[in-house]
């Protein structure tokens, strides 16, 4: 068995608010396998983006990676490195876009000029040399007359193109891993399987694992091998693909894929799963799905579930896997009742 | 006249005409294609207003600069306090001559001169510390920003016009390049509580996460992510700033604070026909109308800037 590429264990990421200490990301653990790409989803406000720039180190004040926390890159302890060394990494052996192509761009720039700095930051280039390897690397992500059009600015492309840029900046430097936050999620619908098949062909050029974080179930299902499933700061379920959607275990999973629209269902209402996410800085006790979920009973509310074991590679924080019997009598959960 | 002083003429006029000939076409020119700073002097190329308040700003540049070579008379020569003091305006003398028998035309040349070169020296300290102050105080934030801060609400507590006086009344005679130093560092609080606000806004922006995550250093974040996105805003309030200042001078001059006489500034030369307003009028008119001429223009200019650089505050 190969070592992970990137081994998280037990992150906690908390922001220390006027109003209270936020758990953003609270106890989170996950490896990613060399060549892998691993799908993060949840709702917004579940702690993904949160994880993601916290592997990167680029949380602020009033946010605290919490002692305890353990990230692990290419065999490096990462929350020790200075950050020197950290910066050396960012860019280059770990790279992230974004959801918003127009705002991550900088306007007052030629695109061409921004991915070549990518290079001049890393490498000893020249601005001449830059310049080429930047264009060559447009031309790489599917920019069209790439000469050209690195000399024009961000507001002068269409979002997909943008995304491209961003994609290039990030894979100028041929990155281990790839952070990639709702890539997405700003795009047309056929944008977007474009940015996907971009993104899975590079992949298969540079050899690097992605980290794919998105609330798009449709986008997981098309590109990851593995998925975790978030829900307020922590993993509520880990599956591969094929077996998460087949047979999800965790009930607020069920929702996600419930609440899936399908070609074919008639007209039936898409379900929702009652309520929201609650406030970061008061999850329910016990299972922090328990006041949205259709099985909870006592136990649910008194004692927060460990990660049960399934079956092969599936683990679902749920007791249900205790209480199997359980799933047959769901009931109005609490948030419904409430609302 | 001698003909080199009608060069000297001729060669203001045409240079004047080429530099503002230029800027117009520059901006004409600039297409979809051009950069955010051309596009932008587009946009102010439509503005017919500020096109004319362009022109008479780079014309009073101009003939500030080339002041010796234009005008007729010094601007200090005495040549008979007798005789040809107090004489109204002529074809010897354009503006007239002054209670000292100086020509009122050479010495608005000169105080042009003075005048704007002490505006824009002091305008470029003010805008250079202001910013720096500005972006150190929105970059680093907490608790740094909040004594940066703190700080300049206490500068901006002390009424500036007041501050000034009694610094130079305690001074005494300054030279020229001390009024530049004081008049720029009495004048960057405003500017630096633009930038930080700027900046906050900024840093939390897409584009300098994205920077970050890039592996971009504090040093390439500020430099290429947060000035150059600050530029527009700080150019703007120093082009409003120029117009303050020269009224701020002219006042200190006029109070016989700021530039000392014999040098000639705008201000002073108001107070060498004060006395007398109601029959010599033309020693202070003309100094009057060049000061509210000039600062009219920058305002206008700083106007027609703030739209061009930020359309959008055009759809509000």
């Amino acid at each position: 068995m190969t070592a992970p590429l990137l081994s998280v264990r037990d992150l906690r990421t908390w922001f220390h608010t006027p109003s209270g200490v936020a758990r953003a990301v609270d106890g989170v653990s996950f490896d990613v396998m060399p060549h892998e790409t691993v799908g993060v989803v949840g709702e917004s406000g579940c702690g993904k983006s949160v994880t993601s720039l916290s592997i990167l180190r680029l949380i602020d004040r009033p946010g605290v990676i919490e002692p305890g926390s353990r990230i692990e890159f290419e065999g490096r302890d990462l929350m020790t490195l200075p950050e020197r060394e950290m910066r050396a990494i960012r860019g280059n052996r770990i790279s992230m876009i974004f959801q918003e192509p127009m705002t991550s761009l900088n306007p007052v720039f030629t695109v061409g000029d921004q991915v070549a700095e990518v290079a001049r930051v890393h490498s000893s280039a020249s601005k001449r040399e830059a310049w080429e390897r930047a264009v060559e690397m447009l031309s790489t992500v599917g920019m069209p007359a790439a000469a050209e059009r690195a000399k024009e600015y961000p507001h002068q492309l269409s979002g997909g193109l943008r995304q491209r840029v961003m994609i290039a900046m990030a894979l100028m430097m041929g990155p281990a891993l790839l952070i990639a936050d709702e890539p997405t999620t700003a795009l047309d619908v056929t944008i977007q399987a474009q940015i996907l098949e971009l993104l899975a062909e590079m992949q298969e050029r540079i050899g690097m694992s992605i980290l794919l974080i998105t609330h798009d179930l449709g986008v997981i299902a098309e590109s990851a091998t593995r998925v975790l499933v978030m829900y307020a700061g922590q993993v509520v379920e880990e599956a591969p693909v094929s077996r998460l959607f087949a047979a999800p275990h965790h009930p607020y999973t069920e929702g996600l894929l419930a609440a899936m629209p399908r070609v074919g269902a008639e007209r039936e209402r898409l379900a929702v799963i009652p309520g929201s996410v609650p406030p970061p800085t008061h999850w329910p006790s016990g299972c922090r799905f328990h006041d949205r979920c259709p099985f909870a009973w006592e136990r649910c509310a008194a004692e927060p579930p460990p990660l049960y074991q399934i079956g092969e590679k599936h683990v679902s924080r749920c007791h249900l896997a205790d209480e199997p019997e359980r799933r047959a009598k769901p009931h109005e959960p609490l948030a419904a009742t409430r609302a | 006249m001698s003909s080199s002083r009608v060069a000297a003429w001729v060669l203001c006029t045409v240079l004047t005409v080429a530099l503002c000939r230029w800027l117009e076409r520059a901006g004409a020119r600039a297409g979809d294609d051009a950069g955010p700073w051309r596009r932008a002097l587009a946009r102010f190329h439509h503005d017919r207003v500020a096109m004319v308040a362009l022109w008479l700003v780079v014309a009073a540049s101009m003939v500030a600069a080339l002041a010796p070579w234009l005008a007729p008379y010094s601007p200090t020569a005495t040549p008979d306090i007798v005789e040809l003091k107090n004489l109204p305006p002529s074809f010897a003398h354009f503006m007239g001559t002054d209670f000292a028998s100086r020509d009122v035309f050479s010495r608005l040349l000169y105080g042009a001169r003075v005048s704007l070169s002490i505006a824009l020296l002091a305008i470029l300290l003010s805008a250079t510390v202001g910013t720096l102050y500005g972006a150190a105080a929105g970059y680093y934030g907490g608790r740094v920003d909040a004594v940066m801060m703190r700080i300049i609400d206490a500068a901006l507590s002390v009424p500036r016009i007041l501050l000034l006086i009694t610094l130079l009344v305690l001074w005494g005679a300054v030279p020229v390049a001390a009024l530049i130093v004081v008049l720029g560092f009495t004048g960057w609080f405003g500017v630096s509580r633009l930038v930080r606000a700027e900046v906050l806004a900024l840093k939390e922006r897409d584009m300098v996460v994205a920077a970050r995550a890039l592996g971009a250093r504090d040093r390439d974040i500020i430099l290429r992510h947060i000035l150059p996105n600050v530029v527009s805003p700080v150019v703007v309030a120093a082009t409003l700033g120029i117009a303050n200042v020269i009224v701020i001078e002219a006042g200190l001059s006029y109070l016989g604070i700021g530039v000392r006489p014999p040098l000639p500034s705008w201000g002073n030369m108001i107070q060498d026909g004060v006395s007398q307003i109601a029959t010599v009028w033309w020693v202070s008119l003309f100094p009057g109308l060049a000061i509210v001429a000039t600062v009219m223009a920058f305002n206008i200019i700083g106007d027609g800037l703030r739209d061009a650089l930020d359309p959008r505050q055009l759809d509000g």
